[in-house]
């Protein structure tokens, strides 16, 4: 079993259903989820609630990677982005099915199903989101 | 010979990879008249799936779809039966991580069906019994692939990548399911062995024998038992290989190419497998209007057909159709790759 495996499997939640929470003291919302919220700390103990997030957004800003970390190197050049999402919390993903030179600061972006790395030909795959122009 | 009742579609949704490449392109890696082949196999292009594309993947952004078109809580979804000769994993379903990604887990029945191109076909008629049987509110049947041809063989020009999903329940039907027929025999025409890459085939046995002999078969038993003709259908869909075959299967039938148009995706995306005859569905209930009969018959190799009788209602009104983009607005959108490009992604390359 590749070391990554239970890792993984703890955050399906997030990475396939983009669940997210919300602190039940000051309403801020989380993605990844937190155990307690960096705001409220201790108040915040037991009052997070999990929360499904819509998976759509903007695009803050974006990079070309042109030289890919392992697994990623067959797809360079490909756009990685820092994403608002609608409801606050800032994520970075892959952006994929457009062309490098259309990917925009200010583009709304929607999450996609797909595979994102896997543990070599016999190791377990890895599925989650990456983001798409909003149709 | 099963007679459904208020059994039917619910919502539906298909996926297309964004990348294409010309059946000229191939040909002209091979030294062949690209113009020629096209023509001969009534294919221009076809899909391929993206680094990051798989079965599951199209198998989870087709259930989406369909899910957004509806108003059903995932979890009333009772099984998810997913058709593909291209599973991910050759030991551990497909299905759940559809299920997964959905929101469909865990109370539910999973399990992954491989029947060549009609595993998806399969899966709806596991489904709608499920339901008749009253075992469960909701079933998600899925056929998808990210098929595989050998470099150089007659499949590389077609075989591509795709899906469609289908909610079956009983309330709010879409599309009642009125019959469905299977017919089978041990008919090896195309195969692959077991820890094989690469499917082998027959060559022309993959005609008359095999695709022609199932579907007509099947056909002609559905509309014998269903008490119907060819022209009282507003549509019609039978598995595409090619551009040839539907086309010849649909007149020996007696049905029209008029019958056949909004259901033959082939010479734009190519062979599907699993998911040829359902994404050719899909395309018609984006159109369909209540009433319309619409009349499918899938093919697996191995071999065997599925046929059902599918009736329009009223309540294809109330779906939120405009949700999901239609199977022809996935069609036009597209990005051509060349052959440099295919090889890398369809793992052609070798290095030490």
């Amino acid at each position: 079993m590749g070391e990554g495996v239970a890792r993984f499997w703890r955050e399906i939640p997030q990475r396939y259903n983009f669940i997210g929470d919300r602190c039940g003291s000051c309403e801020r919302i989380f993605f990844p989820p937190k155990e307690s919220c960096p705001f409220c700390r201790r108040k915040s103990m037991g009052k997070m609630k999990e929360i499904k997030l819509s998976g759509k957004g903007e695009i803050v800003t974006y990079t070309i990677i042109h030289v890919g970390p392992e697994d990623f190197e067959e797809q360079v050049p490909y756009p990685i982005a820092i994403v608002k999402l609608e409801e606050g919390p800032q994520i970075t993903a892959q952006i994929v099915d457009c062309n490098i030179d259309e990917v925009k600061i200010g583009m709304k972006v929607e999450s996609t199903f797909r595979k994102i790395r896997q543990d070599g030909s016999t190791g377990a795959i890895y599925y989650g989101y990456k983001f798409k122009k909003r149709c | 010979m099963a007679i459904m009742e208020k059994v039917g579609i619910v919502s539906y949704g298909a996926n297309i990879p964004r990348w294409r490449i010309k059946v000229e392109d191939i040909a002209s890696i091979w030294g062949k008249d690209g113009k020629v082949i096209s023509k001969g196999l009534g294919i221009n292009e076809k899909s391929v799936p993206s680094f990051d594309q798989d079965t599951a993947t199209i198998s989870v952004e087709a259930a989406r779809a369909a899910l957004k078109r509806c108003n059903i809580n995932p979890q009333d979804i009772g099984a998810i039966y997913i058709g593909s000769e291209s599973h991910p994993y050759a030991v551990k379903p497909t299905g759940t991580i559809v299920g997964e990604a959905i929101g469909a887990t865990p109370d539910l029945m999973v399990a992954d069906y491989e029947f060549a191109c009609k595993a998806g076909t399969a899966a709806i008629q596991s489904c709608t019994a499920l339901v008749k049987a009253e075992m469960i509110k909701y079933g998600l049947a899925v056929g998808a692939d990210t098929s595989q041809a050998a470099p150089g063989d007659a499949l590389e020009y077609s075989a591509s990548a795709g899906g469609a999903a289908f909610i079956i329940g009983k309330d709010n039907v879409i599309a009642s399911i009125n019959h469905t027929i299977s017919f089978t025999s041990d008919t090896p025409d195309f195969w692959r062995r077991a820890q094989r890459k690469y499917p082998s085939h027959g060559g022309r046995f993959t005609g008359a024998p095999a695709y022609f002999k199932h579907i007509t078969s099947c056909a002609i038993n559905l509309m014998r038992n269903a008490g119907t003709k060819p022209e009282e259908y507003d549509y019609a869909i039978f598995h595409q290989p090619n551009g040839k075959f539907p086309v010849s299967v649909a007149k020996e039938l007696g049905f029209t190419y008029d019958q056949i148009k909004q259901g033959l995706l082939v010479p734009y995306i190519g062979n599907t497998y699993s998911g040829a005859s359902l994404i050719g569905l899909a395309s018609v209930l984006d159109v369909a209007k209540p009433g319309d009969r619409i009349f499918l018959t899938s093919y697996g190799s191995g071999a065997g057909s599925d046929a059902f009788d599918i009736t329009v209602t009223e309540k294809i009104n109330d779906l939120f159709r405009e949700n999901a983009p239609s199977v022809f607005q996935m069609v036009e959108d597209k990005e051509y790759i060349d052959y440099g490009m295919y090889t890398k992604v369809s793992e052609l390359l070798f290095w030490e």
